[in-house]
């Protein structure tokens, strides 16, 4: 069907507003970096294909506004994703307390067997920092999911994030189907984050 | 000279502009057919309506400007021979040299003569266009001088553009926040500014709300990052204030992200004459005078107030109007173009997915803010409406001017592509494009289907 790519997986990364969604993925998709990168209003889009054990990988990512008011709009969007990143600031303790909430939202929404990641973002700031990694990384092992401290200015771990969450999902996806690759990225295809339009009424 | 099939062209081209002002002859039925369904013009206005009825106007003077420069140039041609052929591309520039090297004096004065006339007929041009912006900006301000301001006149003219210098007085007005009776206009005034400024005194003095000044506080630097103006400290600072002050007064809503874009065109147009020649976008606000700076911080917050006075919906908790608006635009594009239409759903693109934001911010991040402007001009002048209804309908042109594009282009392009649309280039011009098809689709599909209102 698409010979440009042997995976496609579709990402959505969600968090409070400013913790440095956009700027990770301004990083990951076009590797650069603004300090007053504008807001984020209800849902964006990027793209960026990576190598993965000689596979080509096509990451389709939903970058999400923060702000309380847009998850109505943004729920629509979990059951199609095979991955859900979500983004806290290591300098603001209350997006790191609004985690837990954002997993919640994840439960509530997004399809069984999603993967998900934690990333504390904005890790160069480190005389501002208040959330400790230790903290943090016990947090995601107990909800037994893998974490990263990140900085998208700085440029530390965003490619790592990213990856990190790719094979993740590939490795789930080749267990679960095991000798159909193939039939599985074409399914995903055709799995699109717009099955769902009753999730925002 | 080969010329005159192309004169005759340009000539029923420039007819067509002249008169109804369109783009070239596939256009041409298409504004008979909206003239026609236009609101019969009176007389004094008769400019203003037929301009009304294609939402542009004079910027076709730069199209059609062009035209009579070369119709003045070919009758040269004809009456003077091979001498005007000095300006005719299609020539042999090197021979005619030769041939007037021959007379030198006589090519001088010729070129000379030449060079004067056509400078001339450009410099006529340039004379008619500025004379139409003066008398413009005179019937404007017939209208804003009188003791009583007649609004509806002022909306009917400014629905095809307010000039700059009136726009500050012309916007207030038309929002309602400038009495229309000019006697009692500046008491008024100077009770409502006082009243905002007390109004921020008050909410800075008991407690904050802290999510909602955290909203703000972290919004605010990242408003027109592309503009150098709002990088001023000054003017984060009245950002900071007229959004908090709505948001305490608006509880139902209170600050969503993207409000903070809507002040901008308010500011930036409420700054503009303070510049002179230049572009408030580099202004430094220290130039500015600290009592017209507090002036226009209440200023922008009544305008900004009246305008979101219409778009509540937009703005409470799951943003009903919103939703209410991408289903409109989905109807309204489904009945102008099936095909577009019914490729975004095989591709598996959603409205809401692109179309959220261009609802969510008017359109601001779509299109520079100049031609924000231009849009708000059209806007506040069709009244409480503009803002929603109206709305949609330019939406629906908006997309309907990249159809083809998106025909061609599948899922993922369509959305990179939708995300960041090519309009950085874009001016007036273009824009009242959208707005007069937009003014067309209005007329057509209103009156037809009660529930897009």
């Amino acid at each position: 069907m698409n010979s440009e790519y042997d995976y496609l997986f579709k990402l959505l990364v969600i968090g409070d507003s400013g913790v440095g969604k956009s700027c990770l993925l301004l990083r990951f998709a076009d590797n650069s970096f603004s300090e007053s990168y504008i807001s984020t209003i209800g849902v964006d889009f990027k793209i960026r294909t990576v190598d993965l054990d000689s596979k080509t990988v096509k990451l389709q990512i939903w970058d999400t506004a923060g702000q309380e008011r847009f998850r109505t709009i943004i729920s629509s969007y979990y059951r199609g994703a095979h991955g859900i990143i979500v983004v806290y600031d290591v300098t603001d303790q209350n997006s790191f307390n609004d985690v837990k909430h954002w997993f919640q939202e994840i439960d509530r929404f997004a399809s069984e067997g999603v993967v998900k990641l934690l990333v504390g973002n904005k890790s160069d700031m480190t005389d501002k920092k208040v959330v400790e990694y230790n903290v943090a990384k016990e947090f995601a092992d107990s909800m037994g999911i893998q974490f990263l401290e990140t900085s998208a200015k700085e440029s530390t771990n965003v490619e790592q994030a990213f990856l990190t969450m790719a094979r993740e999902i590939k490795d789930k996806m080749t267990t679960a189907n095991e000798g159909g690759e193939e039939k599985a990225a074409l399914n995903l295809k055709g799995s699109s984050v717009n099955a769902n339009s009753g999730g925002c009424c | 000279m080969r010329r005159q099939p192309e004169m005759a062209e340009v000539d029923r081209t420039e007819y067509v502009f002249g008169e109804n002002g369109g783009l070239g002859a596939p256009s041409s039925s298409f504004f008979r057919r909206i003239a026609s369904m236009a609101p019969q013009p009176s007389d004094e206005d008769e400019s203003d309506t037929f301009q009304r009825t294609v939402g542009a106007g004079y910027t076709y003077a730069d199209q059609i400007a062009p035209n009579k420069i070369k119709r003045t140039k070919s009758r040269q041609d004809k009456h003077k021979g091979r001498r005007g052929s000095y300006f005719d591309l299609d020539d042999d520039w090197d021979a005619n040299v030769e041939h007037n090297l021959v007379d030198g004096a006589k090519f001088k004065k010729s070129l000379a003569g030449q060079a004067m006339e056509s400078a001339e007929s450009l410099a006529f041009a340039e004379c008619e266009e500025m004379n139409n912006r003066i008398s413009r900006i005179r019937r404007f301000q017939a209208v804003l001088d009188a003791p009583i301001v007649d609004l509806a006149h002022l909306k009917k003219l400014s629905y095809t553009g307010v000039p700059e210098e009136l726009r500050p007085k012309t916007w207030q007005l038309l929002l309602g926040y400038l009495a229309p009776n000019g006697e009692r206009r500046e008491r008024t005034l100077a009770k409502k500014r006082q009243e905002y400024h007390n109004g921020v005194q008050q909410v800075f003095n008991t407690g904050l709300d802290e999510q909602m000044w955290h909203q703000i506080s972290i919004d605010v630097p990242r408003t027109n990052p592309h503009i150098k103006l709002y990088s001023h400290p000054i003017i984060q600072k009245a950002l900071e204030r007229i959004l908090y002050l709505w948001a305490i007064r608006h509880p139902a809503s209170g600050y969503v992200q993207g409000i903070n874009d809507l002040v901008t065109p308010f500011i930036q147009t409420f700054l503009q004459p303070h510049v002179e020649h230049a572009s408030v976008d580099d202004l430094d606000p220290e130039t500015v005078p600290q009592q017209s700076m507090r002036d226009i911080e209440a200023d922008a917050y009544w305008c900004l107030t009246k305008l979101l006075d219409g778009i509540q919906d937009n703005y409470i908790h799951a943003q009903p109007g919103i939703h209410k608006q991408v289903a409109q635009l989905q109807d309204l594009c489904t009945r102008l173009d099936r095909n577009l239409v019914e490729h975004l759903r095989s591709e598996g693109i959603e409205f809401m997915q692109f179309s959220f934001r261009w609802m969510n911010c008017l359109l601001m991040r779509e299109v520079p803010m100049g031609c924000t402007i231009r849009i708000w001009d059209t806007y506040i002048s069709e009244g409480p409406q503009g803002f929603s209804a109206f709305h949609v309908y330019v939406c629906a042109a908006f997309l309907n001017y990249w159809k083809e594009q998106i025909k061609v282009k599948d899922f993922q392009d369509i959305m990179v592509f939708l995300q960041a649309l090519p309009t950085a280039d874009w001016t007036e011009k273009e824009v009242e494009l959208i707005l007069s098809e937009a003014f067309l689709f209005q007329t057509l599909y209103k009156t037809g289907s009660a529930h897009l209102k």
